[in-house]
């Protein structure tokens, strides 16, 4: 009788289990499709300031965010750091990704800084990648920057961080 | 509220911000927009569409150009772009890549870009992109370009939402039977083949006026005797009783052809304005809105009446073939009803 009695009660959660699993399935479809719900999307810029034209690493760090639910704003080749900080501007991004690799990152990196600032817009996460040497990246974080990813970052890892920093959480 | 006042006041950064609220649908961007409303209802709302690759992106930034040095009596216009690009069905997320053919415009401050993502919409636009329009329009700029999503046959959304919709071809797209098919060229008021300079931009012409004589056959329409300029064209259908859409030829690279087209627009939004079709436009418009706002206000009601397991058992009887589809609406609709009247009761 026990023995029957627990296999009922086995057979019950493993069933209410079941049950939830599904529910879940449905709750989402129900809310997404049916319903327009209002949602938060992260939003970043993706720029190349300066006169290089290797934008392949602009292009693979916009495809991974893209890739992790964010929405990417991407301007093009040879931008002036006004150009970029107008695009924020206009754009209202939660962080701002420079790609540089012609060497004039300290140049060009701090001038974006203040514009973004002088706009109001000190709260925005800054970015930098490319080809930046170790010595360069203590004064670039001195000037705001919040991380510089150098060749062979794994994607995850600024996906990670833009997380962190807009949200003060990853997604999974 | 103070959004929504640093907007009128000409505050960019409030602006960019406000626009975000309101495409994220939040009580604030909604409150705003109810505040800014009565100073809509000034801007040209020019649409343009095609499909992808076709250079509308480097068309808004030729006609943001042009009609920035085309003076409006002696004050000049200032410019808005809204570019939709879309959102991947899995992740969400976007690549907004339209500011990339539009950095001419960059250092003009009586030029303001935005770039949507279509958050699943499926019509070429966003769902809030008539709101991020109010917004852009209360903010007093005077022409404001939405770019649709590169489109294919049926996203027709635009022509609902502006006064002058642009459908812009390239060569090589297709035939006239393409040209002759119901859908996007239905749209259009004025028909653009871009990328002129290209092989096949007279096929692609002719095809599309081919189209226009079976459209327009009683009004004499002469597109066969040669290639005519744009300039002549408009100027031609603006003293017929009906628009019948020129077809002009641009190439946005060099901006040929650009100074016709923008004239053409500002030509189409005169005739609309001295037809009373400008009115019935933006009746069709408001309706249109309100009828989305109704059926998604509807929809929310509904679903706070119905509870999940009520839901859920109707749709197990569904799935069990127990009861057909509609009639398990009616029986949800029933639900939503009794709750909904218990509701506002309360």
């Amino acid at each position: 009788m026990t023995y029957i009695l627990i296999l009922i009660t086995n057979f019950h959660s493993k069933y209410l289990f079941y049950m939830d699993v599904r529910y879940n399935v449905l709750q989402k479809r129900f809310s997404k499709t049916e319903l327009y719900m209002p949602e938060k999307k992260i939003r970043v810029l993706i720029a190349k300031p300066g006169l290089d034209g290797h934008d392949r690493g602009a292009k693979v760090v916009a495809r991974a965010l893209r890739d992790a639910g964010m929405e990417v704003i991407y301007t093009g080749l040879r931008q002036t750091p006004e150009m970029i900080a107008e695009a924020a501007l206009q754009e209202d991004v939660d962080a701002v990704g420079l790609s540089i690799l012609s060497g004039a990152h300290m140049a060009l990196v701090p001038r974006v800084i203040e514009l973004l600032k002088a706009n109001g817009q000190e709260n925005v996460m800054v970015f930098v990648g490319g080809i930046i040497p170790e010595t360069d990246v203590p004064p670039l974080i001195e000037a705001g920057v919040k991380a510089v990813y150098g060749p062979g970052t794994p994607t995850s890892r600024c996906v990670e961080d833009i997380q962190k920093a807009v949200l003060g959480e990853v997604v999974a | 509220m103070h959004l929504a006042e640093a907007v009128l006041s000409g505050n960019r950064l409030a602006l960019a911000r406000l626009l975000t609220q309101v495409e994220n649908g939040t009580p604030e961007g909604v409150a705003a927009l109810d505040f800014l409303f009565p100073f809509t209802g000034k801007a040209h709302l020019i649409g343009i569409t095609g499909a992808p690759g076709t250079g509308k992106s480097s068309l808004v930034n030729q006609l943001a150009r042009a009609f920035r040095h085309l003076k409006n009596g002696a004050s000049e216009r200032r410019v808005a772009v809204v570019a939709v690009d879309p959102s991947s069905p899995f992740t969400g997320g976007a690549l907004l890549g339209d500011r990339v053919r539009m950095r001419d415009l960059a250092g003009d401050a009586g030029v303001f870009i935005r770039s949507m993502a279509s958050r699943g919409a499926l019509g070429g636009l966003a769902r809030a992109t008539a709101s991020v329009v109010q917004v852009l329009d209360a903010a007093g700029y005077d022409v404001i370009m939405v770019e649709t999503v590169g489109v294919g046959q049926s996203e027709v959304d635009i022509a609902r939402l502006a006064y002058t919709t642009l459908v812009v071809e390239a060569p090589g797209l297709g035939d006239d039977i393409q040209a002759s098919k119901a859908g996007i060229l239905e749209i259009a008021d004025i028909l653009v083949v871009n990328k002129a300079d290209q092989a096949g931009a007279d096929n692609t012409e002719r095809s599309l006026r081919a189209m226009l004589e079976m459209a327009y056959p009683s009004k004499g329409y002469r597109g066969h005797h040669g290639v005519r300029s744009g300039e002549e064209a408009a100027a031609d259908m603006s003293q017929m009783p009906a628009w019948v859409p020129p077809v002009m030829r641009t190439v946005a690279l060099d901006a040929s052809g650009i100074e016709e087209l923008a004239q053409a627009i500002l030509q189409h939004g005169e005739y609309l304005r001295a037809t009373g079709e400008w009115q019935r436009r933006e009746y069709v418009r408001l309706k249109n809105e309100l009828d989305d706002l109704l059926r998604a206000a509807l929809m929310a009601r509904w679903q706070s009446g119905v509870r999940d397991d009520d839901y859920r058992s109707v749709l197990e009887q569904l799935c069990a073939r127990q009861i057909s589809p509609y009639q398990a609406v009616a029986r949800l609709l029933e639900f939503g009803i009794q709750a909904g009247g218990a509701n506002d009761k309360l």
